[in-house]
């Protein structure tokens, strides 16, 4: 078809941050097809240094109010691998058990209040309020007992509190935990209600696939979100400490987020990468969401994230439950952080709930930050939406401009990017 | 009388303000009936030009924001900031306690700094530009708070906005002082409002509220003595949410 295709979008809608989406197209040939992030950059590299060790999680929570406890947890696994600080099995059950409540919550926001409005054809969730009252009410409560979750847990919903090198501040109570439990056996159903919603406008996903090299985290025998090696669906995996040889970081002037590469020119991070190298260990409550949407390891459609993040939804919620079963018969134990913290550099990742986040900070003989680098999941999609563009612009032109445009913000929507994390870091010593 | 129209647009910031007005939950849907929501990108493709109330996230960092923040004072009635970002310039203030900010972007981007798309200023709090009309504090702002200044102005009423430090709240809620446990916690001087969550759960106040209008920071000296502990200790622990602002030590 020879077509004259202009698209600009400024700002993008229902996405966390800035981005601009770019296309020009003449007589059927593509001239130009751009994602660009124009974000205001933060420097929170700058801004850790200095700092007192215990102050870091302080600061770089506040990179991401969507995945704060993310930012938290990695900042204090990597202050502690510098320091040398070892933590209890309680700690690390209740951290997890935290870090899961984050994935429901944003989840939830992103499939519920970003993505829905498109499979819908509306233009938010505003409009979904009249037209599909009881599936905006299950979404809603989903947001809500993960907001709730969070809380026991962190001391409050965004912006953790209690995590501190070492252990806690406070751990929740018994009472709390098994109210908790009961709040999530009760939750199932309306995660399954909102599943069949999106089941029923599922096939408003685009089908487009480009095969991608995805990296997450992976263990033998869990569905990694807290601990792992990192790997690649090309086979290749890495210690954490090595993190900065997968990002490869490097700038591009398109973007004030830098953009990084591995195995290829580019690759993904998320639900769908998470997917792709843990399928196997996926609980059965996820695995019985991702087979109703007949999402199967290998997928290559990056539309398809959103299911994953739905499997994940239901995967969170059943292994909580699990593991409050296994707190509870533990009995929870106060204990008092007890730490004989050394200098030195330390790495850590998690996995957010947008995808795999990488920290690691350098202390002096007294214990302040000389030294920082972070790298933030959506850093390391942007390569890979701008390929994806790349393929996807020539085969969805037949559209037309606002069946193309609609399109394209349907694919950056569902890589759940988190713009304004990924201008805030890149790598690099500070120059003094 | 018709609903109020109103605007929310973000600057430098992790958007986790934004995030509580969504974490009202079942009570959004009741804002949204007593309001009429024109713009909001993080939630919303719908964007307007006209606007009674504007709702303000984030910092401003770099002299094109300066533009897009008076444009809209320009635009608006009522120009509210929300979060530490936008009240007081919070922790994106710790940048500027760097003399030299092309020293700050060499620490991120190397030798890619000069590139003209990375440009940065000194962070400013939103009334260092315009005018603000009402500010809801903290880091994040309470969702609570945020929806009672919005019903008073809904009502015509003036929101009320604590001006005593968070020490009022952390007592009411019968918490051991923090500085028993050897911790320097910032609540003799900073604003309440926050129902003192932080000692709640354990944690020394970092500030993010922003100081009350007049903090008796002598006062806070004292309590340093009384403690063993020094002037600089406290002052490492205002600059987080304190650069370049409020009293001087």
């Amino acid at each position: 078809m020879s077509e004259n295709i202009n698209i600009k979008v400024k700002h993008l809608t229902r996405v966390e941050g800035h981005g601009n989406i770019v296309v020009n197209i003449k007589d059927g040939t593509v001239e130009k097809c751009q994602w660009q992030v124009p974000e205001a950059p933060r420097f929170f590299e700058a801004m850790v240094r200095g700092r007192d060790y215990d102050d870091i999680q302080t600061i770089v929570s506040r990179i991401c109010g969507i995945c704060s406890i993310s930012h938290s947890l990695v900042a204090t696994k990597a202050v502690e691998d510098a320091l040398s600080i070892k933590v209890s099995e309680q700690t690390d059950d209740l951290r997890l058990l935290m870090h899961f409540s984050e994935q429901l919550q944003s989840h939830v926001l992103h499939v519920g209040y970003l993505v829905a409005p498109d499979l819908f054809s509306a233009p938010s969730v505003v409009p979904l309020v009249a037209a599909a009252p009881d599936a905006v009410l299950a979404i809603i409560k989903a947001h809500r007992v993960a907001n709730e979750w969070s809380e026991i847990l962190a001391g409050r919903i965004t912006h953790p509190i209690t995590i501190i090198p070492g252990g806690f501040s406070q751990i929740p109570t018994e009472a709390q935990l098994r109210q908790l439990q009961d709040n999530l056996k009760n939750l199932v159903d309306t995660l399954l209600a909102i599943v069949d919603v999106v089941l029923s406008v599922a096939g408003n996903l685009p089908a487009f696939e480009r095969d991608t090299e995805y990296v997450s985290l992976a263990q033998k025998n869990n569905y990694a979100f807290y601990h792992g090696d990192i790997q690649s669906t090309d086979g290749k995996t890495m210690p954490v400490k090595n993190w900065e040889k997968v990002a490869n970081e490097y700038v591009v002037e398109q973007s004030t987020a830098k953009w990084t590469k591995w195995n290829r020119q580019s690759y993904a991070t998320g639900a769908l990468a998470r997917f792709n190298n843990n399928a196997e260990q996926i609980s059965p409550l996820g695995k019985a969401v991702a087979e109703k949407f007949g999402l199967v390891k290998g997928c290559c459609n990056p539309y398809m994230n959103s299911v994953a993040q739905l499997a994940e939804a239901a995967h969170v919620t059943e292994k909580a439950i699990e593991l409050i079963d296994k707190l509870l018969t533990k009995g929870l134990k106060t204990e008092k952080v007890k730490i004989n913290p050394k200098p030195g550099r330390g790495h850590a990742a998690v996995e957010a709930p947008r995808g795999i986040l990488f920290h690691s900070y350098e202390f002096d003989k007294d214990l302040k930050c000389t030294w920082g680098n972070m790298c933030i999941p959506t850093n390391q999609n942007h390569a890979n939406m701008q390929l994806d563009f790349e393929k996807l612009v020539p085969e969805f032109m037949h559209l037309g401009e606002d069946g193309l445009r609609q399109t394209m913000e349907m694919l950056i929507r569902s890589y759940d990017p988190c713009i304004s994390c990924s201008t805030h870091f890149l790598n690099v010593e500070f120059v003094r | 009388m018709s609903k109020p129209r109103v605007a929310i647009f973000d600057f430098a910031c992790c958007e986790g303000c934004q995030l509580q007005i969504v974490n009202l939950e079942e009570e959004i849907l009741d804002l949204i009936g007593a309001v009429d929501v024109v713009e909001w990108r993080e939630a919303m493709s719908e964007q307007s030009e006209e606007y009674d109330i504007a709702i303000i996230e984030g910092s401003i960092t770099r002299p094109e924001d300066e533009e897009r923040i008076k444009d809209i004072r320009s635009k608006a009635k009522v120009l509210i900031a929300i979060g530490a970002c936008a009240t007081t310039g919070g922790l994106n203030k710790l940048k500027n306690n760097f003399d030299d900010l092309e020293e700050v972007k060499k620490c991120v981007y190397s030798d890619a700094s000069t590139m003209p798309h990375l440009e940065t200023a000194m962070t400013k709090a939103v009334d260092e530009v315009v005018t603000v009309d009402y500010k809801v504090h903290g880091c994040p702002i309470e969702k609570a708070e945020f929806g009672s200044i919005i019903r008073s102005l809904l009502l015509g009423k003036a929101p009320e906005i604590p001006d005593y430090p968070v020490c009022v709240e952390c007592k009411k809620n019968e918490n051991v002082c923090r500085w028993e446990y050897g911790e320097i916690c910032l609540g003799p001087i900073i604003r309440a409002g926050c129902g003192a969550k932080c000692p709640t759960a354990s944690y020394r106040c970092f500030g993010c509220r922003g100081y009350v209008d007049d903090p008796n920071v002598n006062a806070a000296v004292d309590v340093m003595d009384k403690y063993g502990l020094t002037v600089d200790q406290l002052k490492s622990k205002m600059v987080l949410f304190g650069s370049k602002q409020g009293p001087t030590l």
